[in-house]
């Protein structure tokens, strides 16, 4: 395959990224937003033919004669070389999910750049202060994400991982006169720096025993005569797998070497994927641009989490204990989130809240994936709902930005039956919350269904436990509908205009989206993206995701989503007390969930009291009065000295003549002494 | 009775002495600079003597005398010109009073 359009795919971005960065300011916001999305298209063309090419051409190079998917290195260059062993290098490795993600990631990145040239500018049309800088900033994680999910080796990965988390920071801030958003790209790029710090030392300890840093040799898939799979590359995968399935393999504080690394380096993964206890950053990040929440902080970078896992998975595979904390984590989570979102006020903060909700369903989807179970269901769903949840998540933040600017809050009490005013917006909604409710035939219904059946594969436990958490995504959504659009008549201040839908930039993604929700469902995901390239379904047509649907699992969770969201239509449709009255029932467990169960404060008090109070503290006063009284203490022995010997030189020429001549006495005695 | 080298050393040293007794006490600038010539005139016996009486079939040390007799005469009338233009300067030449160098 030829190298020119994968490396005009990373270059373009950083390209415009440079351009628009260097010479922004001379050119007008306009011509500067439109080069942006013009390279961003481009890139998108490009993405799409590749991922064409690999899922779709046949070439012997992506798949052998079995019908498996291959991994294809289509570049992979020494870029700095340490000592024999330690090299790093910079590549782009093709694979199923990389392919897929190319996808994701360009459709959402082009309809955010074509979606901010109308966002990014007031109700007279005047641009936002910055705009060029804003393109800038969006070309710039592109590029950083484009390059992560094609990383080969884990530490291009962690390179760009660290790359999208600066990006990240910088979009967050880009109001950065606004003290709260200075103050949450802070708290994001703190937080997933803490949770890079265990990335690192899994990275580390996970290429210290294995000696190399590479995918294709760490995760290339174990044979061991499991019927219906076979090895997909052959490298020194089996020195690898050797290493830790020895019965001298290393062990520290009980654990596995291999286990700690798995589980450091899913501490990254939470740290990005905001899972609980590191999800703090994700809802504060909503103080950036509502674009850049839908490209962000809902469709890319916090799946990021969720892709590393899944790209390491055949070594998670070997540690059943590290699947199945990350289905502890994501389990927590998921429930946690969807029970905060059903009480936020903010629409920013519902839709931040489910969509940790949603990253931690595709973790659990991955935790309880084993190749015993329908070829590893888990992990296909994780990756189908990953690629739904994208686009219908994306979609969702986006009718989120349209409704902002037209209202000018974030506060869906002041928005209130809009249906009327901004129609388009209105179906638009309508139709990422019957997706995410997973009503069917919408995208979510598919994906979701996949997953809640590899839960029911692996343990009824967490398939009730998942399927309460769904019925509850259903109900959070339709409360949220309803309050925006329903609930009771809008009255628009005094002074104000009515609101209404927004201009076809803004527009058209919107209806792209839409019409990408309804039909993402019905891509047969299982022939295309597999834990180790084998298609699941011997023919594929366009209802292959219907008929393979096991009706006992999807019933239920059908039945669940819709009652539901017929509970969210008794409480929300019209304005009533029934939703008070609720709350007044159960007002600790509605204040806890209101405050988010106090992890924001809890946070507080153990970096200021505990951290700060009793660590930070002590270390300071030693500082100031230990090293620095130390230091000090010199310069005021010098100086006391110094004032105590200046009267010797008095001015007085005699004086100074009769303490040579006592000097030199003194030394000539001394010498005659000595002498004698 | 004859004159050996002590009987030479001994005013040289008593001369060395007062010299720098009236350097030490003088207040007069110009009765400093008499009694560093004192001072050096002791010196100058001392070098004479040594040479006659140590090593009497060489000049060096006469040479030496000789030549820091004309270096002092140099060196006294810089001095003396010092002390002229601080007369002038100062209108005194008590050398307790010139204190101004100090810390």
């Amino acid at each position: 395959m030829d190298v020119t359009i994968p490396i005009l795919i990373l270059a373009i971005p950083l390209f415009m990224f440079v351009f628009l960065g260097l010479t922004g300011m001379k050119m007008s916001h306009k011509v500067a937003g439109i080069l942006g999305t013009c390279g961003m298209g481009t890139v998108l063309v490009l993405a799409y033919y590749t991922a064409f090419q690999y899922f779709f051409s046949g070439a012997d190079i992506f798949i052998n004669g079995a019908g498996e998917r291959l991994q294809y290195l289509v570049f992979d260059q020494t870029w700095l070389q340490f000592t024999e062993n330690l090299v790093i290098k910079l590549g782009f490795l093709l694979d199923p999910i990389s392919a897929m993600m190319l996808v994701v990631i360009t459709t959402i990145s082009f309809m955010v750049h074509l979606y901010s040239m109308g966002y990014m500018r007031d109700h007279h049309g005047v641009y936002e202060h910055g705009f060029q800088r804003f393109y800038a900033f969006l070309s710039l994680f592109s590029f950083s994400m484009l390059g992560l999910v094609v990383a080969p080796n884990i530490f291009q990965m962690y390179i760009f991982w660290e790359l999208v988390g600066a990006s990240s920071y910088l979009l967050i801030g880009f109001y950065y006169t606004k003290p709260s958003a200075v103050s949450a790209s802070k708290k994001a790029f703190i937080v997933t720096r803490f949770a890079d710090l265990g990335f690192l030392i899994g990275i580390l300890t996970l290429s210290w025993y294995t000696g190399t840093f590479n995918f294709t040799e760490l995760t290339s898939i174990p044979v061991e005569g499991m019927a219906g799979v076979s090895q997909v590359n052959i490298g020194t995968a089996e020195y690898v797998r050797g290493i830790f399935a020895n019965s001298a393999a290393p062990t520290f504080m009980g654990a596995s070497v291999l286990t700690w690394a798995l589980v450091l380096i899913f501490m990254g993964g939470m740290g990005k994927s905001a899972m609980m206890p590191l999800h703090i950053w994700l809802p504060d990040a909503m103080e950036g641009p509502t674009p850049v929440s839908a490209l962000i902080h809902a469709a890319t970078m916090v799946v990021a989490g969720v892709y590393l896992v899944a790209r390491l998975f055949p070594l998670y595979l070997m540690e059943e204990a590290a699947l199945d904390i990350i289905v502890v984590v994501g389990a927590v989570t998921a429930l946690y989130a969807a029970m905060v979102a059903c009480t936020q006020l903010d629409i920013k903060r519902v839709l931040a809240f489910s969509t940790i909700s949603q990253i931690a369903f595709m973790m659990v989807s991955l935790g309880v994936a084993r190749p015993e179970f329908h070829h590893g269901l888990g992990y296909m769903a994780s990756m189908f709902h990953l690629f739904t949840h994208a686009m219908f998540k994306a979609l969702l933040f986006l009718c989120a930005g349209a409704l902002i600017h037209a209202i000018g809050s974030n506060n869906y009490t002041e928005m209130h039956g809009l249906r009327k005013h901004m129609p388009i917006t209105h179906v638009a909604f309508l139709i990422g919350c019957l997706a995410i409710a997973g009503i069917i035939p919408f995208a979510g219904f598919f994906s979701k269904d996949e997953i809640l059946t590899a839960c029911f594969g692996h343990s009824i436990f967490w398939y009730i436990w998942m399927s309460a958490v769904a019925g509850l995504t259903a109900f959070y959504m339709f409360r949220l509908y309803y309050l925006i659009f329903w609930w009771k008549e809008h009255k628009t201040p005094e002074g104000h205009h009515a609101p209404h839908d927004q201009p076809w930039t803004m527009t058209l993604p919107l209806v792209i989206l839409s019409v990408v929700s309804c039909v993402a469902g019905f891509v047969p995901f299982g022939n295309l993206v597999t834990w180790n390239g084998h298609p699941m379904f011997e023919s594929v047509d366009f209802f292959t995701n219907l008929k393979a649907l096991d009706w006992s699992v999807a019933s239920i969770s059908l039945l669940v989503a819709l009652a539901a969201i017929g509970l969210a239509t008794v409480m929300y449709r019209k304005e009533n007390a029934l939703p008070s009255k609720m709350r007044n029932a159960l007002p600790a467990l509605w204040t806890w969930c209101f405050h988010r169960f106090y992890f924001d404060e809890l946070y507080m008090f153990i970096t200021h009291r505990i951290i700060f109070g009793c660590i930070s503290r002590p270390l300071a006063w030693f500082d100031r009065h230990v090293i620095d009284g130390t230091m000090d203490a010199f310069a005021t022995i010098t100086n006391k000295a110094s004032e105590v010997i200046k009267p010797l030189q008095s001015g007085q020429i005699q004086m100074y003549v009769w303490y040579y001549l006592v000097g030199a006495l003194l030394l000539g005695g001394i010498t005659a002494l000595c002498v004698i | 009775m004859e004159i050996t080298a002590i009987y030479y050393l001994v005013p040289a040293l008593v001369m060395f002495c007062c010299g720098v007794y009236g350097f030490i006490t003088r207040k007069n600038m110009i009765a400093m600079l008499i009694s560093l010539e004192l001072m050096l005139n002791a010196v100058d016996i001392n070098f004479v003597v040594f040479n006659r009486y140590l090593y009497p079939e060489q000049m060096e040390g006469m040479f030496f005398t000789l030549f820091a007799i004309a270096i002092a005469a140099a060196e006294t009338a810089l001095a003396i010109a010092i002390i002229i233009n601080i007369f002038r300067a100062a209108k005194n030449i008590d050398v307790r009073s010139l204190n101004e160098m100090k810390f």
